[in-house]
């Protein structure tokens, strides 16, 4: 299944809303430069970063990456750490 | 057209709510037990709770039109206590033969920690022994998806556990594919703060198909929207999808799945009535 639209529709659909989120992303790390402070370290910022050069790739499961960007990691040995016993 | 929200939370919101979901096409609704905001002393605070959502809701509801169902359960956050969560899981069979309730939910993890994972067990236990259906909660943010990837593993683990039906709902971009793969159902929620937004709930079935996924706006008491599925609904058809596969995800798909419970004694608004396994 896929989206009705062609990619020329879609643009002209979602151009201004596009500009629109990335003037606000613009908007906030000059925000940030501008306050006092330093948040260089900060793992938060490093998270950012990778995410927006995602962004810059061409690929269709970019939300997906960006979605396990900001996610914890998952152990597949979680039940052992707990525990808990696996399987009925 | 007409749509069912499979989660929304009623209690905490107004009359006004009901009677606009009825103008918008809303002909029913499923409730799960989940957080009052603040977490419960004592199992008789969760007994009037599952009054309220037996009695109360449904009633207030069908006021409007709105066919009312519920699950039960002691939600994710109050799990953390294991002693009144066990009391709750041992009470919740005074309510499941009540008319409305359609199985266990929202059971599901937090913070994913091991308490909640204890509880979350003993709920399919639950579940197992009474023949009900499950709703699942997922947990938000950074903690998503390490929590569907553990729930899936202990749903996957219990080979007595029917899939179809089972829903493992607030589905994102990094889980859905997981949870359609093990052959559960699959909630997308459309929430303005966390979770999902209408177009991307469209970018989802664009790519997965419309098979065993939902959408609902699990309207709470907090920053939530109650008109959520209408504004899917309009979403889809902006982009030019036909109306017979809007109305799959958002009425048929929730009366195909919402059949496997026997508290599902559903009026469709063309007056046929859908009984469980019909
Ligand atoms: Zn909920």
């Amino acid at each position: 299944m896929s989206i009705p639209m062609t990619a020329p529709e879609v643009l002209d659909r979602e151009f201004l809303e596009i500009r629109a989120k990335v003037l606000e992303l613009a908007a906030s790390f000059d925000r940030l430069h501008r306050a006092e402070g330093v948040v260089a370290g900060d793992p938060r910022l490093s998270l950012i970063h990778e995410a927006l050069d995602v962004l810059q790739v061409e690929a269709d499961d970019r939300a997906e990456q960006v979605q396990l960007i900001f996610s914890l990691h998952y152990d597949d040995d979680w039940q052992q750490k707990f525990d808990m016993a696996s399987g009925q | 057209m007409y749509y069912i929200d499979p989660h929304i939370h009623m209690v905490s919101r107004t009359t006004d709510d009901y009677e606009t979901l009825a103008k918008m096409g809303c002909v029913g609704l499923s409730e799960p037990a989940f957080w009052a905001g603040f977490d419960r002393g004592s199992v008789d605070s969760f007994r009037d709770y599952f009054r309220q959502l037996t009695d109360f809701e449904r009633k207030r509801a069908a006021q409007y039109g709105i066919q009312h169902f519920t699950w039960l359960c002691i939600n994710a956050k109050e799990a953390e206590n294991v002693s009144l969560s066990r009391e709750v899981i041992a009470m919740i069979p005074e309510f499941l033969n009540e008319p409305n309730v359609l199985g266990i939910g929202e059971i599901g993890l937090n913070k994913n920690t091991k308490n909640e994972a204890t509880i979350f067990v003993e709920h399919l236990e639950l579940a197992i022994q009474y023949n009900q259906q499950i709703l699942i909660h997922t947990p938000h943010l950074a903690d998503k998806y390490q929590g569907t990837r553990m729930i899936l593993d202990m749903l996957c683990d219990d080979t007595r556990i029917d899939r179809s039906r089972v829903l493992v709902d607030h589905v994102e971009e990094h889980t859905v594919r997981h949870v359609l793969d093990e052959g559960f159902w699959a909630g997308m929620t459309l929430y303005p703060v966390s979770k999902c937004t209408p177009q991307r709930a469209c970018d989802m079935i664009e790519m997965y198909g419309p098979e065993r996924l939902l959408v609902n706006s699990a309207g709470d008491w907090g920053p939530s929207k109650p008109t959520a599925v209408p504004d899917f609904i309009f979403e889809m058809r902006r982009r030019g999808h036909s109306e017979s596969l809007i109305r799959k995800v958002v009425y048929e798909n929730p009366v195909q799945f919402f059949s496997q419970s026997q508290g599902f004694k559903f009026t469709a608004p063309d007056a046929s009535v859908t009984t469980a396994n019909s």
